[in-house]
């Protein structure tokens, strides 16, 4: 709006600029009424969740350098260039296909919680196990930003990491981040803003099997999926946890509550998702 | 999808089940190797690798010799030796200052307020003899050492060393029949008990789990750490030569902990055997890298998270206890105190078992939080002994907080070094706080449990300073 003010030109650019907008960033601790949006954080255990989460929210959610602090769902809100936002910390997890609790509560919110976007914390110094959980995360949806933490310990560590072209193979936004320092938590949240408002439209990638037969296998079974319930946005996700015999996905074919997925936000969603998780003590 | 019918959810599956043959038994692992390979492809083109030989592995170097079988233990040891080391030998000079300021100063001119508007003898008595000097008391006794304590705990967790030890312990907890991440609500449940049965939430087996919450209560949490410290210093290390004090102290404060840890092993192991039979879940603990410290914001939020925060639970239980004291002490009922009769009626019992009847009283008054042991037993021996209660502090004042004297409080109130060896015995092993056992019904949901987690402690402590009492007594003559 300050573009056609002649009197301020650098207005327009402190404008565009993630850091202004960081001025910005109000942290609303627990109070996270009317949210506009909802983000998920996953990741890898030990990659720094929890504090990207406390930098967000402005929480003192305990963080300590080891694996599986994070037990249960932790929630905060902030807003952000004008928008609510509900941010919703996830167990740390290595996949979403075996089945311990933390692996289920963490899928079930991606699938099942239908988050505006998903952040997944990467540790830049573990980059090829992390992906692991990466790829998967992008079967299931396509609103995802990876922030790519722990850049500072890459550094230390002398590793170059390009996240350009890691941003071009996954199909999705990768931001460099160093939470502990507050670095890069500005860009951050204005990639998280642009995919929740859809100003930046993701093309995940999605990995293909070598074999021929499962190729077509998979195919086959994820266009009568699509058939079945148009409009579901992880189709293909689905057909493969099928074809893998994953009880939960055939229960929940069964109960009906895929099928409230391809429609529209239910409310039972959430409230399943409260009996799932479990209740943070006082 | 060109087909007339509308598929439905039945169809899917019915599909799904007949395809599932066609992709054969391997389908899963080839899923998991399919994202693998294209993971490890991204990761590659992604990534530079700084263009060395095998160079200097810091990390790995300090990984062989803290989790080496040989110097684990020692090591372990020994960096606990000096965190409470320098948490005696820090805390004693704030304390003091504390002491004067809060009891020497502050104390007498709110008496003298109170006198000046006139305040009824009784509630004078019940506000500042009472409440005050027991949240006095509190702050003065716990504060230093939880503020040097908490940052050198939390900075040791933030470098990673914490998942180390865990490591270490983890081969003994599967040979107690147990799940290794005990070794993890372990380590927590020294910060707080009550934190450490919530932490019991990463043991998936329920078995393994209820184990961990039972057993969590030897973790000698930070309520319990401050009568440690105290009472070492106050009897142990005075056996020793000045130099020595601290470091003699240290060491009894360690192998209390230690003993913590061992009676862990052993009750877990029993459980194993006996009620709690079963089979042993595996898992992996990675072990995160090193990370340098954020040292100063490591110091702020342990403070204000944890110093500050368990201080003033401290203290919202310390004001309510140090009104009932004062009540006990100067409610009468012919011519003796309540307290009287009720310290003359634990007395045979606490005897018995190497303590005496002010300690047991002052458990009972201190079932909220461990932290106030130490003034309502203090406040409890001034009462009993007139010698004391003559020097103008009058019944139900906790008395003044110096080393010396609290000293010869004690040695006036007949403790010998079997009275204070007994009484870290029993701080460690007994009951859990109230909010502990709370927490223990809230997580496992069974009335049983809890009372089986408050009860068997409660015995333990019993029969183990009951044994040392009577072998003490036999060996000493």
């Amino acid at each position: 709006m300050t573009t056609n003010n002649p009197s301020s030109p650098s207005m327009a650019a402190c404008e565009t600029c993630p850091v202004h907008s960081a001025a910005n960033l109000l942290k609303l601790g627990v109070n996270m009424e009317n949210w506009d949006y909802v983000v998920a954080l996953a990741g890898n255990p030990n990659t720094g969740k929890s504090t990207v989460f406390n930098a967000l929210t402005g929480l003192r959610q305990h963080t300590g350098n080891w694996p599986g602090k994070t037990v249960t769902r932790a929630e905060g809100g902030f807003v952000f260039a004008e928008h609510r936002y509900k941010l919703v910390d996830l167990p740390g997890t290595y996949s979403l296909l075996a089945t311990s609790l933390d692996e289920e509560i963490a899928r079930d919110f991606i699938l099942f919680g239908q988050p505006d976007v998903t952040v997944v914390v990467v540790d830049a110094t573990r980059l090829e196990r992390n992906l692991n959980l990466v790829l998967q995360v992008l079967e299931i949806t396509d609103r995802v930003v990876v922030c790519l933490n722990l850049m500072d310990e890459a550094k230390r560590h002398k590793l170059q990491i390009d996240d350009r072209r890691l941003a071009r193979d996954l199909g999705v936004p990768v931001v460099p981040t160093a939470a502990r320092y507050n670095e890069g938590l500005p860009e951050l949240l204005n990639t998280i803003d642009e995919v929740a408002s859809g100003k930046t439209i993701c093309r995940p990638h999605r990995f293909q099997s070598q074999s021929p037969v499962l190729k077509q296998t998979v195919a086959q079974l994820t266009s009568q999926i699509e058939a079945a319930f148009p409009g579901l946005p992880n189709a293909r996700w689905v057909a493969l946890r099928l074809l893998d015999g994953d009880e939960r996905i055939i229960e929940a074919i069964q109960a009906g509550e895929l099928g409230k997925l391809s429609r529209e936000e239910d409310e039972t969603i959430e409230q399943r998702l409260n009996h799932i998780n479990l209740e943070m003590a006082a | 999808m060109t087909s007339l019918q509308q598929v439905t959810a039945n169809d899917v599956l019915e599909t799904a089940k007949a395809l599932r043959w066609e992709v054969g038994g391997n389908f899963h692992e080839q899923l998991v190797e399919t994202i693998y390979t294209e993971a490890a492809n991204i990761a590659d083109r992604a990534t530079t690798r700084p263009d060395q030989k095998p160079r200097f592995d810091f990390d790995r170097t300090l990984d062989r010799l803290v989790t080496s079988r040989l110097w684990g233990f020692p090591l372990m040891i020994a960096l606990f030796t000096v965190v409470f080391w320098i948490t005696i030998s820090g805390a004693n000079v704030p304390s003091a200052w504390l002491a004067t300021l809060l009891l020497d100063i502050i104390h007498p001119m709110l008496k003298q307020g109170s006198a000046i508007i006139g305040l009824p003898w009784w509630l004078d008595g019940l506000l500042i003899d009472g409440v005050y000097l027991a949240t006095a008391w509190v702050v003065s006794v716990m504060l230093p050492p939880m503020a040097i304590f908490f940052p050198l705990f939390t900075l040791l967790e933030d470098f990673g060393y914490l998942p180390r030890v865990a490591f270490n312990l983890d081969n003994i907890f599967k040979k107690s029949g147990t799940h290794g991440k005990q070794s993890l609500s372990m380590m927590m449940g020294f910060g707080c008990n009550a934190a450490g049965v919530i932490a019991t939430r990463v043991i998936d087996s329920p078995r393994e789990r209820l184990i961990a919450i039972l057993t969590n209560n030897f973790a000698l949490c930070n309520g319990r750490w401050p009568t440690q410290i105290l009472i070492a210093s106050l009897f142990i290390g005075a056996l020793v030569p000045a130099q020595l004090a601290g470091l003699i102290s240290a060491l009894a404060v360690v192998g209390i902990a230690l003993l913590g840890v061992l009676l862990t092993f052993a009750v877990s192991w029993q459980l194993s055997r006996t009620w709690l039979k079963g089979e042993v879940s595996t898992f992996s603990l990675e072990l995160p890298p090193y990370r340098p410290p954020r040292v100063w914001q490591t110091i702020y939020t342990s403070i204000i998270d944890r110093t500050i925060f368990v201080l003033w639970r401290a203290i919202i239980f310390a004001a309510p206890a140090g009104a009932a004291i004062w009540l006990v002490a100067n409610i009468t009922i012919g011519g003796a105190s309540l307290a009287e009769y009720l310290i003359g009626f634990l007395n045979p019992v606490g005897l018995l078992v190497g303590l005496n009847g002010v300690i047991l009283l002052a458990y009972v008054i201190a079932i909220p939080a461990n932290e106030i042991v130490i003034p309502a037993i203090l406040m409890l021996t001034v009462l009993t002994i007139p010698h004391f209660a003559n020097l103008g502090a009058g019944a139900g004042v906790m008395f003044e907080a110096g080393q010396v004297e609290t000293r010869a409080v004690f040695t006036a109130g007949g403790w010998t070094l079997l009275t204070a060896v007994n009484l870290m015995l029993f701080s460690l092993i007994h009951n859990p706080c109230s909010t502990t056992i709370y927490t223990i019904f809230k997580e496992t949901g069974s009335r049983k449990w809890t009372v089986v987690s408050a009860l068997l402690p409660l015995a333990m402590g019993f029969v183990v300073t009951f044994v040392v009492a009577q072998v003490w007594r036999l060996v000493a003559g």
